[in-house]
């Protein structure tokens, strides 16, 4: 575990108050616990991505190619070719400072260059100094720096330390979005193989296996027949499990965390009780076994070449359209990448739910749907039967996890299900939810042990507002719909919180709820917890 | 540092522009066409540059609820998935900066506890200093047309609402200089914000209190011949230029200014000024969110080598067997 800090003293090591200096003069120092292992060789060899060699970000030779400045700096033009978003980024900042107490990581840490602006400006003084004509002429007065070894470090520190969540954005009054910047860094810095192991590792078992684990095709049908065994415990209940089936209507992507991780699991178990309740035809797929996608953290080719398999296997199973399980990246890849990259979706139909018969208008081209709409609109067509009760012992806050949230807007489809699988909700402070929400800190390839320290600086955020309302009004779980918030939300809960919260998915609270055609008394929910007067004396 | 070379410099173009008197076809007549040449062509540059990149994804940030199901409302300002909501956002963002009204301010508390106070200062004085930047702008047409349109006197009549003495006091004359005011004491006194600013940051700021104070004096303290510099202002918009008699009838004070006006319709096309049209651009803030309901193009989609089904049912065909996942070759139909 990388963080010599307890709560309090890291707490002592933050200042807003910045102190007076050229922050091109403030040279960038590796801080451990803040950044992250670098990519193994194998992996990178595997993409065929460039650059492999053993390396760590704290050697002194990073074993670059000789022309690694050209390669970055063409890489620029032509991404400012490309992308209109980066060079009008690059172009209309006016440094009004409205986004530097908005992101997660500056507020947890005071570090002047995790403020978004100036994180932007890493990337915006070297396009200075070699794409415009001030810049060139003016130098350091236009705010222009030449591309060094330092500057490059300074960048692998910083755009790893950004998990392209978005809520600057929300503030900027010019859109600016960080996230894109982000985005378009790491790419550049890939181009000469500066990238980290949480995020190519994946990257290469996702195209290898399905799913960013490398779990094979008969480790993922284990853990799923795991969750059958336990829902027949729970419920008494044997469910079918649909694996590779050809013939169903609807292919259904989890991120693949839910098969076997803690929390996450919990949730798998109530898509699987739901599917099974209203009779969907359905099937999930071991090649499409990851809907999370580690490239939309590194390189929009490699986003596209993970993103790939869902359509490819749509089409192959010959299913009409596709929902997707509770993920936070990997549905702003679905909503705004996928149909532009792997589209168009023309051998699938416009979804239809079988259930209700509503047409979800909303997914017409991309034929894909979040699972929070589908069951939203069960409930409202009372097409499934809850007992909120089931769920009394939970006191519940709804985390709006960021890509969902600012990528799509899915907001109140959530907490519509919520309201109607659970009697205790209480929401977070304004500021810190919906659009405004705060990152869980560990996102886009950040969810390791080595920059922990880094990692409860971005969560102190979430954290506080979330031990707001566990002490003032008793919330006891901290709900989400992210497989990465999930993951790493415990370990900022457990840090921030004295007595800590529980983290567990919307769907988990719809499968305590559902009562089942043909089921036995419930005495436990999904965790095996007993419910409220089902204890054992 | 930055503070004090913007100073300087600009202390520098009044005078240049004071002295610039002396030779009045120059600083009169030459120097403001290649002005408003530069400004008009510089931005049509940089548009057609911004223009000439593709938006290959619609990565709209939203902000609101989105479209999706029949009965939960739809936020249609804050996450249009129309045209007309678009412009519905855009105008807010652009008219009355929508984004920056959400402002807050983060402060870290015994606890411990983060609170976020609303903070409306830079939005209400960055709307009060573009506002009247915009107005002063559009009053000036009265030295520059003739007859003069009627919105002139119309602004010039909501403007002079208060009256406090002779001449009247325009009340945007008064808050364009609490805007730049607020705007510059903010950039040196929130360490954040000072700690962020270039050069290139406090220049402008200075250059338009310089324009808007010169100006100031010109109405109040020191009058100048509004005959003559109308006459020159109509000169120069009629491709007319008025006589060497017209231009030196004219005080050193307006050419110090309009110097000034100059450098500033220069500099815009090159500095950060260019926000003004960059955010008409904003492809967060100008697309609509229905991406899931209509394909967006990207015209360099590029081809990407894939991980095919075939090749990943080759790989692992005797364990999907052997866990009886169904498959499209059975082992023996491969070789």
């Amino acid at each position: 575990m990388s963080n010599k800090y307890k709560p309090d003293e890291l707490i002592d090591t933050i200042n807003y108050k910045i102190p007076y200096k050229q922050w091109m003069e403030v040279p960038v120092e590796l801080k451990k616990g803040n950044y992250n292992n670098a990519a193994v060789p194998k992996s990178i060899e595997y993409l065929g991505e460039p650059n492999p060699r053993v390396w760590q970000p704290r050697d002194e030779d990073w074993k670059l190619p000789e022309n690694w400045k050209e390669i970055i700096l063409e890489g620029l033009r032509e991404r400012l070719e490309k992308f209109r978003s980066l060079k009008i980024f690059m172009d209309i900042c006016v440094r009004c400072g409205a986004c530097a107490d908005k992101c997660h990581f500056f507020l947890g840490s005071g570090d002047p260059k995790n403020m978004p602006v100036l994180r932007a400006e890493l990337l915006r003084s070297v396009y200075r100094k070699d794409f415009t004509t001030a810049g060139k002429i003016l130098g350091k007065f236009a705010g222009a720096r030449e591309l060094t070894f330092d500057v490059l470090k300074e960048w692998f520190y910083y755009f790893y330390q950004c998990t392209q969540c978005r809520r600057c954005s929300v503030f900027c009054p010019y859109g600016i979005d960080t996230a894109e910047i982000t985005f378009l860094t790491r790419e550049l810095m890939n181009l000469i193989g500066v990238n980290i192991d949480w995020v190519m590792t994946p990257v290469a078992n996702s195209y290898r296996t399905g799913n960013h684990l490398g779990i094979q095709p008969h480790g993922v049908k284990d853990s799923l027949e795991m969750a059958v065994a336990d829902i027949e415990e729970i419920t008494g209940i044997e469910i079918d499990l649909p694996v590779n089936r050809k013939g169903v209507d609807i292919l259904f992507v989890v991120p693949s965390a839910d098969y076997f991780a803690s929390p996450h699991y919990f949730t798998l178990l109530g898509y699987m009780m739901l599917f099974h309740e209203i009779g969907l035809s359905y099937t999930f797929s071991t090649y499409a076994s990851e809907g999370g996608n580690f490239g939309s953290f590194v390189s929009h080719s490699l986003m596209k070449r993970l993103n790939n398999k869902i359509y490819a296997e749509a089409k192959r199973l010959g299913v009409k359209w596709i929902i997707g399980g509770e993920c936070g990246h990997m549905w702003r890849v679905l909503h705004q990448y996928m149909d532009t990259m792997n589209g168009p979706a023309d051998f699938l139909q416009v979804p239809v739910s079988p259930i209700t018969g509503t047409v979800f208008e909303n997914a017409k081209s991309t034929k894909m749907v979040h699972i929070s709409e589908f069951t939203a609109d069960l409930i409202k067509h009372n097409k499934i039967k809850l007992d909120k009760s089931r769920n009394d012992h939970w006191h519940a806050t709804f985390h709006d996890s960021c890509n969902p949230a600012r990528g799509m807007g899915l907001l109140e489809e959530p907490r519509y299900i919520l309201r109607n699988v659970m009697n205790k909700f209480t929401e977070m402070p304004d500021n810190t939810i919906r659009e405004q929400t705060f990152c869980c800190g560990s996102g886009a390839g950040l969810g390791t042990e080595e920059n922990l320290e880094a990692r409860m600086r971005g969560g102190l955020p979430r954290g506080n507002a979330t031990r707001y309302v566990v002490e003032n009004y008793g919330v006891n779980i901290l709900l989400c719909m992210c497989a990465i918030d999930k993951a790493t939300l415990p370990a900022v809960m457990e840090y921030w919180i004295p007595g800590g919260c529980e983290v567990g998915g919307v769907h988990e609270m719809v499968g305590n709820a559902l009562v089942m055609t043909g089921e036995k008394e419930r005495v436990t929910d999904l965790r095996l917890e007993p419910l409220l007067g089902k204890e054992e004396i | 540092m930055g503070v004090i070379i913007s100073l300087i410099a600009v202390i520098i173009l009044f005078f240049i522009g004071y002295i610039g008197s002396g030779i009045p076809v120059v600083f009169g007549i030459i120097l403001p066409y290649l002005a408003i040449l530069i400004f008009l062509v510089g931005i049509v540059i940089r548009i057609i540059r911004w223009a000439k990149s593709p938006v290959p994804f619609n990565i709209t940030t939203t902000t609101g609820q989105q479209k999706s199901l029949d009965f939960i409302r739809q936020n249609k300002l804050d996450n249009p998935h129309s045209t007309l909501g678009v412009l519905g956002r855009m105008a807010l963002e652009i008219l009355f900066f929508r984004s920056l009204f959400r402002n807050t301010k983060a402060e870290l508390k015994e606890g411990p506890k983060l609170a976020y106070g609303s903070n409306k200062w830079l939005w209400l004085f960055g709307l009060i200093f573009h506002w009247s930047f915009l107005i002063i702008v559009l009053r000036h047409f009265r030295f520059f047309t003739d007859p003069v349109p009627v919105f002139v006197p119309f602004l010039q009549g909501i403007d002079e609402f208060f009256q406090i003495g002779v001449p009247i006091i325009y009340i945007t004359n008064v808050l364009i200089i609490a805007g730049i005011t607020f705007l510059f004491f903010r950039r040196i006194f929130d360490s954040k914000v000072r700690y962020i600013s270039l050069p290139s940051d406090y220049f402008p700021l200075l250059l338009i209190a310089g324009i808007a104070i010169s100006g100031i004096w010109m109405r109040y303290i020191d009058k100048v011949n509004l005959k003559a510099i109308k006459q020159l202002a109509l000169g120069i918009f009629s491709f007319n230029p008025v006589s060497i008699s017209v231009l030196t009838d004219i005080e050193p004070l307006f050419y110090a200014h309009f110097f000034l006006v100059c450098t500033l319709l220069i500099y815009f096309p090159m500095s950060k000024l260019i926000h003004m049209p960059g955010i008409f651009m904003s492809p967060t803030r100008n697309l609509p969110n229905n991406n899931r309901m209509k394909r967006h193009i990207n015209p360099w989609n590029p081809d990407v080598e894939v991980h095919t089904y075939e090749e990943y049912e080759d790989e692992f065909r005797s364990v999907m067997k052997a866990a009886g996942i169904p498959l499209e070759k059975e082992e023996k139909d491969v070789k």
